[in-house]
């Protein structure tokens, strides 16, 4: 079972190598390539369209553009989506007009079931542009095998990594001393404490990978995950999930009659002491919300014994973007040892680097050692296994397998 | 000058221009929705016209469930606003008490749907400002009790959201017909012959008044069946309503959903169309049976209990509406608010100190797009009033017989665009305009939110330029003042105060749209409506509030200029004052 | 020519029943009373007259105003002051600013036009009161403001529609005298509108009863 996802990593991991090996031979050219795209980029207007609903990461990005603005002449300006899927929608509809050039969308901070929708469709800029990015030699390609594999589907260089992501739990100590570290222990936690449990509806993003995490757990064949969905076996395949759902709703928050709607509002009700146990996707975000008091000091994070989710997040450039060279520069800042330090830091965000830090330049790496990771943050050998994305055909069927069950009549 | 006030001599000019601009958007909208619903999409492979996105549609999980729920809450809202509003004028018209409750309810008109429902969240969740306020010495919860209030199954929580916006709407909908009805005198008639004043008035005065508001009851029909923005934050979700639902499925990457959503958007028609049918036969009914107890001559004449208890009720929505917004900008300054605390534990300005930083973009967007759009819709109004005041056909002549039941075909088509549910034609209308090349500017958000401004102004200005005296402008063109001079010395100066009300509503009206904004404008044009809605997914309950104080500000500003402009202009003209 | 307010043949009809039918001369100075009960269409008569009549109000006949035909002028230009049962100065304007608004433009100055609206309030005997705000003045003084805008406007005949029933009964004779004389002595012909006995007694004119 294991061979498969191995071998299939492998091959990743060989045509990263490889594009990697060509673009050393070619390295006059290509420097000589990127000066034109910076120069082209230079006056360029880059409608970034990413999540908003942080403003942590709001500020993160206004300040990354300030810094693009003064080394390159690039401006980006931020469009805040409430869904990033709203925008596969309008690159969607910008081609069913007839767009073929002068998008809306410049570039789109993406991954997962969007990926994969914007790459089947040919709406994505062609490959290979994240690989030749001058900082994508910086890429931990070996220890982040997520960042050529989005949820199993192979980036092709149509997206450049910019961060990390690993489901992690926070709880409050004051009220928690010892958080239930597996599916079993959080069951009877719910049964014990009645009310306090809950997860944000799916089809939102932390919902429907809580949902992954679980069926990971309890499906009989953990590899049938990294293929497509087969339907014939779906209901037999996701039946224990369901069984462990049924046992968990009637002890959820407002027993499941309504859900929290994704991980910020779990987080905000975890704050209220409504909650005893929110959901995130960065292992920064408990210590972040410390330093902003949207958390009390006392709030720590923690994880299953087995492992959680992980995945890498993306920018990538559609297909009719207005500022593909100014997006290529943007991209490549973010990936820059400075951006992604800073990004790190809890203070300002907390997302961890997709960068090799071991392989960087002392300068850099002393960028890195310096930050203070802040109370609540598992340090990475505490963070556990990292388990694989499963291929996003599951996603949609989960989502649908659960409005099913819970949010019909 | 000369040239604009030529433009307003030809008469058909306004009219043809408020047809096309609210029209075309419409049949084109509507065209638009249909198309892909019926599986014609060029470019994404829909090319063969078929009834597969229906057929996914009616698969979807719980659809039937979210009919009902549109229909149900919407249907209920509107019978209990429109209760409320009635039984309440019933009960104090020609009170002091109405007054009051009229100056209290005047500015919360102003508030946007969704920065109402988010200060009714904060106040009656179980984490909220009430239970904080009486934990834990009165109900002994140190941690929030898990109780089902906001996101019920059922909508309660969202039915309270809608009744509380639409309960101003319509009651100073009624104020404003009230004078064409004569009520006062038939109440006098009617006490007279010993009615209660409550009896006297349902009997005597409701139906004629009724019959007068009878549009803006059915626009608040169509808007409460299928509301977006306030569903999103007090509706249930398991399932949602339906116009929740179906922008939830055109925000799908999966293009098949797009198809599905456009279904979606038609389903959202006829769903609305049919609770407005339900709703005309309801209305027969109960005119069949006030028919028959206004014969009964049952005077009622005791009817305290039922006064004060619609006092209450007006007290209770009135108070409720006002703590929770007052709640916004305490929220906004606040920081480290842990339950069961009553007020937060620090109080910091700092997202107000950097209000350019925070939302000084969205600021400068909503208020751009909000004057160009009202002052446009507003010049238009005044073309087509005054071009009817022109028009040889005369509509005024005698005022007792005029006015009313004017059911002109502009009349109804102002309305359209508040009769019908936005996402059954913003659909369409998205596809257009990205294939114009127009979606995402300014421009094209401006065009749509002239859509739903325009009535609003029309609605506000119609009354009070009807009931102007016609006997000014035949005075002063005895006098021998030619057609501008009445328009600019006479009619202008006398309806000042009612003419920015009325754009002070269209303003409003332009702060508060979300679907148009979001749709139209690409999520490149960013207002503090669309922002306050995209932050509500994240959980930073500050910088929510903060949008929600915007949101607040922003119309009590057109109000408080619409009323102190004319205080100044005219503060040594004692006939001016309360001129409206 | 014939100086004066000539109805020629008036017949003012609603839905092809008759509801006004006149023929008659109003000679300069002198007053003709039309009586009538509310809903009579004496109103009418003068709406027609004035030149407002509109549908669905048909009328046939000629009103002929020193020798000329106006009966298809609008009323900007024919020339007739009008003065309803209120004195309706305009609200948002000063007492001075309603003369003057009544006063047309002619190629004189505004401080040549100033004085004669202040002139004008002299003569009623309103000396001092242009600056004022018309709802500070009594009944019996507006009433005299306004008319004394529409004599500035300089008509040709006076047509007027009850113009003393808003007045409580002791400033009411004062005022009538008072329009009567201002009418006699600008020698114009009056058409008045009323259903009070005391009006046509003080007209001293002819009385047509509807």
């Amino acid at each position: 079972m294991r061979a498969n996802s191995l071998r299939s990593l492998l091959g990743q991991i060989f045509l990263a190598t490889a594009l990697a090996a060509s673009t050393a031979m070619q390295a006059n050219a290509e420097d000589a390539n990127w000066r034109v795209v910076e120069e082209t980029a230079k006056g360029q207007t880059v409608y970034f369209h990413a999540w908003g609903g942080e403003p942590r990461i709001n500020d993160y990005i206004n300040w990354a553009a300030g810094e693009v603005k003064k080394k390159y002449g690039v401006t980006v300006k931020q469009v805040k989506v409430a869904d990033t899927a709203s925008v596969v929608t309008q690159v969607i509809s910008e081609k069913t007009a007839g767009r073929e050039s002068a998008g809306s969308v410049d570039l789109v901070w993406i991954n997962g079931e969007n990926f994969a929708t914007l790459k089947e469709q040919g709406l994505l800029a062609a490959p290979g542009w994240a690989q030749a990015l001058p900082n994508w030699k910086n890429v931990d390609v070996e220890g982040k095998p997520t960042v050529l594999s989005d949820f199993t589907i192979a980036t092709d260089g149509q997206e450049s990594p910019w961060g990390m992501a690993k489901l992690v739990f926070i709880y409050d100590s004051a009220r928690l001393p010892e958080p239930p570290s597996s599916l079993a222990a959080l069951a009877d936690y719910a049964t014990a404490h009645p009310g306090r449990i809950s997860y944000p509806q799916p089809p939102n993003f932390h919902g429907s990978t809580f949902l992954k995490q679980i069926l990971i757990s309890l499906i009989d064949d953990a590899d049938k995950l990294q293929r497509p969905v087969q339907e014939e076996t779906f209901d037999a395949d996701v039946a224990p999930l369901f069984d462990y759902l049924d046992k968990l709703h009637p002890n959820l928050w407002r027993k499941a009659q309504a859900f929290p709607q994704n991980g910020a509002q779990m987080r905000q009700l975890l704050a209220d002491g409504e909650l005893d146990i929110a959901i995130t996707f960065n292992p920064g975000d408990a210590s972040s919300a410390i330093a902003n008091g949207e958390l009390p000091d006392t709030a720590r994070s923690f994880v299953f014994d087995g492992g959680t989710i992980g995945n890498s997040h993306f920018v990538a450039i559609p297909f009719n973007s207005s500022a593909k060279e100014g997006s290529m520069v943007f991209a490549n800042f973010l990936l820059s040892p400075e951006a992604q330090a800073r990004k790190q830091d809890p203070a300002v965000w907390g997302d961890p680097t997709v960068l090799n830090v071991a392989a960087l330049s002392d300068e850099d790496k002393a960028r890195f050692n310096a930050i203070d990771l802040g109370p609540a943050t598992l340090k990475p050998s505490d963070l556990g296994a990292t388990l694989p994305e499963p291929h996003p055909t599951w996603v949609a069927a989960l989502e649908k397998a659960w409005a099913a069950h819970y949010g019909g009549s | 000058m000369r040239q604009g006030l030529i433009r307003l001599a030809m008469p058909r000019l306004p009219g043809v221009l408020i047809v096309i601009l609210l029209g075309a958007p419409i049949v084109f909208g509507l065209a638009g929705t249909l198309l892909p619903a019926l599986g014609y999409l060029p470019a994404l492979g829909g090319h063969d016209f078929s009834l597969k996105p229906f057929q996914d549609l009616f698969s979807v999980p719980g659809l039937a469930h979210s009919i009902a729920l549109s229909f149900g809450t919407g249907l209920t809202a509107t019978a209990l606003s429109l209760s409320i509003t009635v039984l309440f004028t019933a009960c104090w018209l020609g009170t002091r008490t109405l007054q009051l409750i009229r100056n209290l309810l005047s500015p919360l008109l102003a508030v946007p749907h969704a920065a109402a429902a988010f200060g009714l969240a904060f106040l009656i969740a179980p984490s909220g400002f009430l239970v904080r306020l009486l934990s834990p010495w009165a109900t002994g919860f140190d941690r929030p009790p898990d109780i089902l209030i906001l996101n019920d199954p059922l909508g309660l929580a969202m039915i309270a959201g809608l009744v509380m916006k639409e309960v101003p709407f319509l009651f100073l909908m009624t104020l404003a017909v009230l004078p064409q009805t004569d009520s006062l005198r038939k109440m006098k008639v009617a006490s007279s012959l010993g009615y209660g004043r409550t009896a006297g008035f349902l009997k005597a005065c409701q139906p004629d008044l009724y019959k007068r508001i009878r549009l803006p009851v059915l626009a608040v029909l169509a808007y409460s069946t299928s509301v977006v923005d306030m569903a999103q934050i007090l509706g249930p979700t398991t399932p949602a309503p339906l116009a929740p639902r179906i922008l939830e499925w055109m925000g799908d990457p999966d293009p098949a959903f797009r198809l599905q959503a456009s279904a979606g958007a038609l389903l959202q028609l006829i769903v609305s169309a049919f609770a407005v049918v339900l709703w005309l036969g309801l209305e027969r009914l109960t005119a069949f049976v006030g028919r028959t107890i206004n014969r009964n001559g049952v005077r009622h004449r005791r009817d305290m209990p039922i006064r004060i208890s619609m006092l209450v009720s007006m007290g209770f929505l009135v108070g409720t509406m006002i703590a929770g917004i007052l709640l916004l900008p305490l929220w906004s300054v606040s920081r480290s608010w842990w339950f069961p605390n009553s007020l937060p534990s620090t109080v910091t300005f700092q997202l107000w100190r950097d209000i350019d930083q925070t939302a000084g973009a969205p600021l400068l967007t909503t208020l751009s797009i909000g004057l160009a759009v009202t002052i446009t819709a507003g010049l238009l109004v005044i073309a087509y009033l005054e071009s009817l005041e022109r028009s040889p056909r005369g509509t005024r002549k005698n005022k007792s017989s005029a006015t009313g039941s004017s059911s002109s075909f502009i009349d109804v088509l102002i309305f359209l665009p508040l009769l019908l549910p936005q996402v059954s034609f913003l659909f369409g209308l998205q596809v257009l305009f990205v294939r114009l090349d127009l979606d995402g500017t300014l421009f094209a958000v401006c065009l749509t939110h002239l859509m739903f401004v325009l009535p609003y102004i029309y609605l506000s200005l119609k009354g009070p330029w009807r009931e102007l005296d016609t006997r000014y402008a035949k005075l002063a063109s005895s006098l021998g003042a030619c057609k501008n001079k009445i328009f600019l010395k006479v009619r202008l100066p006398l309806l000042l105060h009612s003419l920015l009300v009325a754009l002070a509503v269209g303003f409003a009206a332009s702060v508060a749209q979300y679907l148009p904004t979001l749709m139209v404008g690409a999520g490149r044009i960013v207002t503090i409506t669309t922002e306050s809605l995209a932050l509500a997914s994240g959980g930073n309950r500050s910088l929510i509030a903060l949008y929600g104080t915007l949101q607040l500000i922003l119309p009590l500003l057109g109000f408080a200029l619409a009323s102190v402009i004319p205080a100044l202009l005219y503060r040594n003209r004692a006939a001016m004052r309360g001129h409206s | 020519m014939t100086d004066g307010l000539v109805l020629d043949n008036v017949n003012i009809s609603l839905a092809g029943r008759s509801l006004v039918e006149i023929s008659t001369t109003i000679a300069a100075g002198q007053v003709l009373t039309v009586m009538g009960d509310s809903g009579s269409g004496k109103s009418t008569l003068l709406e027609y007259v004035a030149g407002f009549l509109s549908a669905p109000f048909q009328a046939s006949g000629k009103v002929i105003l020193n020798g000329y035909d106006v009966t298809s002028d609008t009323p900007q230009v024919r020339q007739l002051g009008l003065m309803f049962q209120a004195p309706l100065l305009f609200p948002h304007m000063s007492v001075l600013d309603n003369l003057m608004f009544g006063l047309p433009a002619a190629g004189l100055s505004k401080g040549c036009r100033a004085e004669m609206a202040e002139a004008a309030l002299r003569d009623v005997g309103l000396e001092g009161f242009g600056r004022r705000d018309p709802a500070t003045l009594s009944g019996g003084q507006q009433t005299r403001v306004a008319l004394m805008r529409l004599l500035l406007a300089k008509p040709k005949a006076l047509l007027l529609d009850e113009p003393f029933s808003s007045l409580d009964q002791s400033r009411r004779a004062e005022t009538r005298h008072f329009v009567f004389d201002m009418a006699k002595s600008h020698k114009l012909p009056v058409l008045l509108v009323s259903h009070d006995p005391e009006d046509a007694k003080a007209a001293e004119g002819e009385i047509f009863t509807l």
